[in-house]
């Protein structure tokens, strides 16, 4: 077995030189891009659609619905991890991310049955995310009710 | 001139949806909090947006750059919630959270089952 001549302080010193200082940079740029032209889809899905008469207001939930398919069916393939390997919060914080957050516990507890492992593991973020966008929804409607 | 203000549509849906991606590229790589956590502020910000009335402006410019990004879940809650709470009031509180969000809530989870009872994860 080859032996490592080196001290955990001089192996930390060599990892951190190995990784570039901008990275942190880099991985802003990546998310910027890569989650801009998700958004761009979303745009171009949204003009297709009114472009066959379709109003804005059943526009916009139709391209959610689109998108929402896309992040899904990208997932099921397994194409979307690969994206989100570069991409981070790019492919995280669209509602493809929301879709892909669903799709990969669910199909990664399948084999747990579909009631307490597909069923119940396709909430593990979606469900958090639920909660607090309708509670926060409630309290503002609280405060609307109340003040004026 | 209509291609040319498309152009710039998809330049605003670019510039300003790369942003919300890359803020919270920022909140990942700067706190120890997880991808779950970062769905849940955005969810939240929205929401907030919308109740200070800042939200609809955003969207009026940025469209799609601002609709996609998850922060518009909690946007289209809380319209749904102020708009019925001004035509029924308290009731508005509960029977307005799905109002406006229905479609992408239902879509999430009939989808979400459909390919994850249709695909396998890769090995």
């Amino acid at each position: 077995m080859p032996q490592i001549n080196k001290t955990p302080n001089e192996y930390q010193k060599m990892v951190k030189n190995a990784h570039p200082s901008d990275s942190k940079v880099k991985n802003f740029i990546s998310a910027y891009v890569i989650g801009g032209l998700i958004c761009v889809v979303g745009e171009i899905i949204t003009n297709i659609l009114t472009a066959q008469g379709l109003a804005l207001n059943e526009a916009g939930p139709l391209m959610s619905v689109s998108m929402i398919f896309i992040g899904g069916l990208l997932t099921g393939i397994g194409v979307y991890d690969e994206i989100a390997q570069y991409a981070g919060a790019g492919t995280i914080v669209p509602i493809t991310g929301f879709a892909n957050a669903i799709v990969s516990p669910a199909m990664e507890y399948k084999q747990d049955g579909y009631i307490l492992g597909l069923g119940a593991k396709m909430y593990s973020v979606a469900g958090p995310v639920l909660t607090y966008g309708m509670l926060s929804a409630f309290i503002v409607g609280i405060i609307k009710l109340i003040f004026i | 001139m209509e291609s040319e203000v498309r152009g710039l549509n998809y330049l605003a849906a670019f510039l300003v949806g790369g942003l919300v991606c890359g803020l919270g590229q920022l909140f990942l790589d700067f706190t120890n909090y997880t991808p779950a956590h970062l769905l849940v502020g955005m969810v939240i910000t929205g929401s907030l947006l919308t109740g200070v009335g800042w939200f609809q402006p955003i969207i009026d410019f940025a469209g799609a750059g601002i609709t996609v990004p998850v922060i518009n879940f909690g946007h289209v809650l809380t319209k749904g919630v102020l708009t019925e709470v001004e035509r029924e009031g308290f009731l508005g509180l509960f029977a307005g959270v799905l109002e406006v969000g229905s479609a992408g809530v239902s879509a999430s989870i009939i989808i979400g089952f459909l390919m994850a009872a249709l695909f396998h994860p890769k090995e």
